[in-house]
């Protein structure tokens, strides 16, 4: 089974890299670009076929090292 | 009293944290490797700053799992004295030890110059030697020292007196909340800052005013141990 998790900032807690991205595009043009948000991608090989299982030890991984909550969120799609 | 320097893979200033503790207060310190899984032969614990594991993932994620950061967090329930510089205030923010993260600052450059800080609290285990209020020159060299906690965290802080150093007025580098540098946990005896002490040791580095961060460290351990001035 693979887990995929993307972790972002909060909406609430400024993203400098995110601001930085948003103004070189509009110095290009694109000025319907509203904000942007940059986060991380993971993938994760998980060796079980387990879905409700897999989904929990993924979240605890996010909460323990993945993700630090205090400034990020985390979300998880599992697959196969 | 004995001092001990924490090394991760990837630790670049643990040689300049050893011999401030040389230099300045002429106390026994050793380097201690991230896998130790004893440090109750140590009175004092630095973490020291550098890229810790590559910076993987985030400052200090990875570190903070390490053997020794169990040890550290016993040390600190123990009412030990932790100072975690740069990257080790990263790691312990990160390990719980001290609230709030370090983000990226807020104009993403690495900033690497000499900041002039005020101290906030000199009622720690680490600053009894300063004078509130008075304006100490220590640098700082960092790309993530953006000190960010919610509201009601800094309210906490702020409350409690655990906001040992703030940039100063109108000189803050990174856009770190309340233009925080450096903070203590609850009991004081755990402080993390971005700036430097270690670099800031003798006149010839630009600066002697980090020399008394490690005087503050012997006194406040003497004063706990009713040591003789020079036992």
């Amino acid at each position: 089974m693979k887990a995929k998790v993307y972790v972002t900032i909060k909406e609430n807690v400024l993203d400098p890299q995110g601001v930085a991205v948003q103004g070189a595009l509009h110095t290009m043009g694109f000025a319907e670009v509203g904000s942007v948000r940059i986060g991380k991608f993971l993938e994760l090989e998980l060796d079980t076929n387990d879905k409700a299982e897999a989904e929990a030890r993924v979240k605890a991984m996010c909460e323990k090292l993945l993700a630090n909550v205090v400034v990020e969120d985390y979300r998880v799609e599992l697959e196969g | 009293m004995k001092f001990a320097v924490l090394v991760f893979p990837g630790s670049n200033c643990d040689i300049d944290c050893y011999k401030a503790v040389e230099e300045t207060v002429g106390q026994q310190v050793d380097y201690v490797w991230h896998t130790a899984t004893d440090l109750s032969g140590y009175d004092a614990i630095i973490v020291p700053g550098g890229f810790s594991y590559g910076d993987y993932l985030r400052c200090g994620a990875i570190a903070r799992f390490a053997p020794v950061m169990n040890e550290v967090v016993k040390a600190a329930e123990q009412g030990k004295f932790i100072l975690g510089i740069c990257n080790g205030f990263q790691i312990l923010t990160e390990a719980n030890l001290l609230p709030g993260v370090l983000r990226r600052n807020e104009n993403l450059k690495f900033r690497c110059h000499s900041a002039l800080l005020e101290v906030v609290n000199n009622n720690t285990p680490f600053t009894n030697q300063y004078n509130e209020g008075e304006i100490i020159d220590i640098p700082i060299a960092h790309g993530e020292g953006n000190y960010y906690c919610d509201e009601e965290t800094l309210a906490k802080l702020q409350s409690n007196n655990q906001i040992v150093f703030r940039y100063k007025a109108g000189a803050n580098p990174n856009g770190s909340v309340d233009d925080i540098a450096g903070i203590s946990n609850e009991r004081g005896n755990v402080v993390g800052m971005m700036p430097h002490p270690e670099r800031a040791i003798a006149d010839i580095l630009g600066s002697s005013d980090g020399k008394r961060m490690f005087t503050s460290i012997l006194n406040a351990w003497r004063e706990q141990h009713g040591a003789a001035v020079n036992g």
